[in-house]
């Protein structure tokens, strides 16, 4: 188990994380979500001992990071944020060197290799520089790195990132594989990731967690907005302005006519039905309606609000 | 404790492999070694047949001046070059103490210096097939020295690479460091007296001359220890601080 305790740090005078508590239980994966600039590899950095807290403590198995950072490091895996490596070296030396510094070697040693080649499907580039490498094969030489000692403990910065479609799918599924046995904890700024592959999620904003929980618990809790997009054809500006000025829990979130025709978005708080007022309104005005859709308030929106600024503008 | 002993052995040597690969596996150690003889060659050459003397003292005399280039430029990389690339992310999250990390790389840059050195003999060979009288003692002697003088600057360059991110940085701080212990005992004469002692003995090349006469005295030997010493400890502070920054 892992336990982030009053987790604080400044780099100078700026703040990066403030008071993160949250726990990672054994054999789950925790999505770690933010927007970019939120603390994530702060965070992160700190639990693989690379950085050390201004404040707060992280325990793993009750044993303080800062006291047994050494014999911790060798039971986690971790791959770091853009994923450095040497460039000039074939992956079999690096995978080697790694290995080597973690104390496996020999018999030991081809047995591991065997494995990650397997699980991360590395055999084909194994005498390739990494400098040669494409950004999908340089990230599962990356997790190779990471899981060539076995670790219970496998942290991931942003492992997706840079990632085609196809391999983000693919590295999905080795996240949730590995899952099933390791203590996982992945960042992303991606929710829909984070949803696809997490058994529980940590949002951060501001290096302050925002949200702790799984999808089903973080929706319970949130009074969310109801989205409203309507397609219409001669509507014009006045009545648009009209619409809000009528309905004051009304909001035009985007407002998209071009001489009268276009996309018009409305948001008003669920619990409340307003499209046939709406609908009403629109007939009155003589606007031609060629689509009404709703859409309920989604894990996205319960992001958003947690994440974004009054005004909108990202932390 | 002999068990940590031999744990730290391991990393230091699995540091140490990956240093010289890295040397090796790009142009770095071939253009280095290659420019230090071309020099080297050049300035014993040209004057040997007209001294006439039996010894390798012009050898010996340049390959200091040579050491202020070549030294930093083979350790300038060394730790500036895992902080630029960010794999020192890597490199210290894995089960190695820093000080493992430190004296891994400082033993790759030493031996680089001692590959150099031993192509160099090429000369002695020269003078062993011309000269007469030879004293192979003062010889084996110049050799140590040089050899000890590089292992302190290249300590300074080490610590040199681990204040910085940048190689070039790192170079330029790792030259004016091996400048100055180069200049100390030549421009004692400036310096007032009650400093001059003090200079003089922190100056390198009184060290090194001291040993190049054929004398090996331990005053010197614990001289080019403990500046060695206080450099790479500085190098492994400054690699902690990054933890606090």
């Amino acid at each position: 188990m892992i336990r982030v305790e009053n987790l604080t740090k400044y780099y100078g005078d700026v703040c990066a994380i403030k008071d993160v508590n949250f726990t990672v239980h054994d054999g789950e994966i925790l999505g770690f979500l933010g927007p970019n600039g939120a603390g994530k590899t702060t965070t992160l950095r700190i639990i693989t001992t690379y950085l050390t807290p201004t404040a707060g403590t992280v325990y793993i198995d009750d044993l303080n990071i800062a006291e047994h950072s050494n014999e911790l490091r060798s039971r986690i895996g971790y791959l770091p944020e853009l994923n450095p490596m040497y460039a000039e070296m074939p992956v079999i030396d690096l995978l080697v060197f790694v290995a080597s510094a973690r104390g496996i070697t020999g018999r030991r040693f081809k047995e591991a290799l065997g494995r990650v080649m397997e699980s991360c499907g590395i055999r084909e580039v194994l005498h390739r520089l990494v400098g040669e490498l494409s950004k999908g094969y340089r990230q599962r030489v990356g997790l190779a790195m990471a899981m060539i000692h076995d670790p219970e403990i496998l942290i991931m910065d942003e492992p997706s990132a840079g990632l085609d479609p196809n391999q983000i799918v693919e590295i999905r599924a080795l996240i949730k594989e590995l899952g099933k046995e390791k203590t996982v904890i992945m960042s992303s700024h991606i929710l829909q990731e984070v949803q696809a592959v997490a058994d529980r999620m940590v949002i951060l904003n501001k290096g302050q967690v925002v949200a702790d929980g799984t999808t089903t618990d973080l929706m319970a809790g949130f009074e969310g907005k109801a989205q409203l997009t309507l397609e219409v054809k001669k509507a014009t500006k006045k009545s648009i302005q009209g619409l809000a000025t009528k309905f004051t829990d009304i909001q035009i979130q985007v407002d998209n006519i071009k001489n009268g025709a276009g996309i018009l978005e409305l948001e008003y708080p669920t619990g409340q039905d307003l499209r046939e007022q709406i609908f009403g309104y629109a007939v009155e005005s003589g606007w031609v309606v060629l689509e009404m859709s709703r859409r309920q308030a989604r894990l996205e929106d319960i992001f958003r609000s947690l994440t974004v600024e009054e005004g909108g503008a990202h932390a | 404790m002999r068990d940590q002993m031999q744990t730290g052995a391991r990393h230091v040597g699995i540091i140490f492999r990956k240093e010289i690969g890295g040397y090796f596996n790009s142009p770095v150690a071939y253009i280095t070694l290659v420019v230090f003889l071309l020099i080297s060659g050049w300035f014993f050459s040209s004057s040997f047949f007209l001294i006439n003397e039996s010894d390798l003292r012009g050898l010996f005399n340049i390959i200091p001046v040579i050491y202020l280039f070549f030294i930093p430029a083979i350790t300038m990389g060394l730790i500036a070059r895992e902080k630029s690339a960010g794999t020192m992310e890597l490199l210290v999250t894995l089960p190695l103490e820093d000080w493992e990390v430190v004296l891994g790389k400082y033993l790759a840059a030493v031996s680089l210096i001692a590959v150099g050195l031993l192509y160099t003999l090429f000369h002695f060979f020269t003078l062993t097939f011309v000269g007469t009288n030879i004293d192979v003692g003062a010889l084996f002697a110049g050799y140590l020295g040089l050899l000890l003088a590089g292992g302190v600057y290249a300590a300074a360059g080490v610590f040199c690479s681990a204040v910085t991110g940048n190689q070039i940085t790192a170079f330029i701080l790792g030259f004016l460091i091996v400048f100055a212990f180069f200049m100390m005992d030549k421009v004692l004469f400036f310096i007032p007296s009650f400093m001059a002692g003090i200079v003089q003995f922190i100056s390198v090349d009184y060290h090194l001359s001291n040993i190049s006469r054929g004398v090996i005295d331990s005053r010197n030997l614990i001289y080019f220890g403990t500046m060695i010493a206080v450099f790479l400890i500085m190098a492994v502070r400054v690699l902690e601080m990054r933890k606090w920054r």
